[in-house]
């Protein structure tokens, strides 16, 4: 079974749920596909056991054989390529890696060149838990190609938990896509509610079923319950807004390590969700 | 003119309620949200739109059933895996199985390459309209802001849109600085609402996470040449994080310009749908307006 983790808006708590919810089952499997900023690596400490390049193709140009007919700047829907008199400009921040342009040139000038665009990192952590994460690297632009590169570690023999990024285009995608199950963790406020609302329609393009997890619960106002209510969304679970497990997050502390009898509440969420599956 | 952009690395950091603030507070300034996939501002600042115009982001392919003869060859060449069999696979989003290729419009990138490798001539790229673009009056200024269509790709492009907008009224309107609401994270619309600003302000908080993402955003705006200086907020809730943070940043050579205490008013604020210097005369406020006094 997979499970992603997501929240439209930022700083709701999806790490939070996702490392405390690993932390709670057996044989299970986190996927950190926040990977512009993965947290859960702070919070897990895993020993990291294998380290893999994530390339994307990068299109080289042979001067030597090019005619500068400029049938690849043509063809090309990101305007990546730029052909002038005598030379060819490639601008990677703008390149998708598609192939198009090898494809079309008729001398054969174009090869593709894998290009690092971040890393994924795989380790354990305790007995029980596989930690996966894309590391993005500085100044690169393109998450999407890295999640994918994540997700091809997917465990299928395991519970797989998915720390989705914030937000709702195509890094969300990529990493909410093909899950069972989707668990939205928001915050009881106006922020929470606008964002919720944009990734609940997500859902419905991507029609994976989900649930709520209200975190801070106590802060703010009534209006996420009552939108849930309206929808027919059920709500998993709360957190309270409680200073002693803000206090342990901000020190990276998992609070069910702290706190014990909430592992069976998060326990208990998984059980009922595959019931409801 | 000047540009200032607020950002985080990480999301929940209060960026929205400083930028909210920011603009109750200056004079003469162009408002611009660049958080185009989950934008937050508008809920503070009432904008009333005074424009609205489509973005039109990447291309998606589409398939000419009476043309097309199944032969798989677009799937073997599409590098997005967008596209896919769904006698095989079944239907992307419902599993349930139909007849013939289809396009994932959530996957698809517009490349063309399924359109060139078609011996049928059965695929062509068609234009859609990924998201809006608005402008709009608020009391505090013009504001330039959009909404990206959910599951859409390009958020960067709309970002560049946004920020071409808001550079166009503050030219019209003689405005000496625009100001930039940032995203969460480090890639494309981040580095779209960064590029050629004159000042990057980082909003982060005590906890060892608000530390890593602080690390990775300080060396983005570095990679681009932006000046960057630093704001802990909620500073109180881990004074022990507050002053690594500050012993990291003078490492860094990074400037922390004032830190915001924790108070429950910022919620109130947001609850109240208000700018949270005008919602209450509080240390959260004041805190706020010596920020402001000193990057402006």
């Amino acid at each position: 079974m997979i499970i992603s983790i997501a929240s439209g808006k930022g700083g709701t708590g999806k790490t939070t749920i996702a490392v405390n919810l690993a932390l709670s089952l057996s044989n299970v499997q986190l996927l950190d596909c926040d990977v512009e900023e993965p947290n859960s690596h702070i919070f897990l400490k895993p020993e990291i056991e294998n380290v893999k390049s994530a390339c994307t193709l990068m299109p080289e140009i042979d001067n030597d054989v090019c005619d500068y007919c400029g049938k690849c700047a043509a063809a090309c829907e990101y305007n990546a390529i730029v052909v002038l008199p005598t030379q060819v400009m490639v601008f990677p921040e703008l390149c998708h890696g598609c192939g198009l342009c090898a494809m079309v040139c008729p001398r054969d000038a174009i090869s593709e060149e894998p290009r690092e665009i971040g890393v994924v990192r795989k380790g354990r952590s305790g007995d029980n838990i596989e930690l996966v994460y894309g590391l993005l690297h500085i100044g690169e632009i393109m998450a999407a190609p890295l999640i994918d590169h994540v997700k091809e570690e997917i465990d299928p023999e395991k519970t797989v938990i998915v720390d989705a990024p914030p937000g709702t285009a195509c890094p969300v995608i990529a990493a909410i896509e093909g899950s069972d199950y989707c668990i939205l963790v928001t915050e009881p406020t106006p922020f929470g509610l606008y964002d919720l609302k944009l990734i609940v329609e997500v859902l419905k393009v991507l029609k994976i079923p989900s649930g709520v997890v209200i975190n801070k619960a106590g802060i703010g106002d009534q209006n996420v319950y009552r939108y849930c209510e309206e929808e027919g969304i059920p709500i998993l679970l709360e957190i309270p807004y409680d200073k002693k497990i803000a206090e342990y997050y901000s020190e990276g502390i998992p609070f069910v390590n702290a706190i014990p009898a909430w592992k069976d509440r998060f326990a208990g969420m998984i059980d009922g969700i595959r019931g409801e599956l | 003119m000047k540009q200032i952009t607020i950002i985080s690395g990480k999301g929940g950091t209060g960026k929205t309620t400083l930028v909210a603030s920011f603009a109750a507070l200056a004079e003469n300034i162009v408002i611009a949200d660049c958080d185009v996939d989950a934008p937050d501002l508008h809920l503070l600042l009432h904008p009333e739109i005074v424009k609205r115009e489509e973005f039109k982001g990447l291309k998606v392919a589409a398939i000419d059933k009476s043309k097309c003869i199944e032969c798989g060859i677009c799937e073997a060449a599409c590098r997005f895996k967008a596209i896919s069999d769904n006698a095989r696979d079944g239907d992307f989003f419902t599993g349930v199985t139909g007849s013939g290729y289809a396009v994932n419009p959530t996957r698809c990138e517009g490349c063309g390459v399924c359109v060139f490798v078609c011996d049928q001539d059965a695929i062509i790229l068609t234009e859609r309209v990924s998201g809006y673009a608005f402008i709009s009056k608020t009391k505090y200024g013009t504001m330039a802001h959009a909404q990206l269509n959910i599951a859409e790709e390009a958020s960067g492009k709309l970002v560049t849109v946004v920020r071409n907008n808001s550079q166009r009224v503050a030219e019209e309107e003689g405005s000496d600085l625009i100001l930039i609401d940032g995203s969460p994270g480090i890639g494309c619309p981040v580095i779209a609402s960064l590029t050629g600003v004159d000042l990057a302000l980082v909003v982060t908080e005590p906890t060892m996470s608000g530390l890593h993402d602080l690390a990775r955003i300080l060396d983005v705006t570095r990679h681009f040449g932006i000046v960057s200086v630093v704001c802990i907020n909620k500073y109180d809730i881990n004074e022990a994080n507050s002053r690594k943070i500050t012993e990291f940043c003078q490492e860094r050579g990074v400037m922390i310009v004032r830190n915001i205490p924790y108070d429950p008013v910022v919620t109130e604020a947001m609850v109240a749908a208000m700018p949270v210097v005008e919602f209450s005369d509080c240390a959260v406020s004041n805190a706020i307006r010596e920020i402001w006094a000193s990057i402006q």
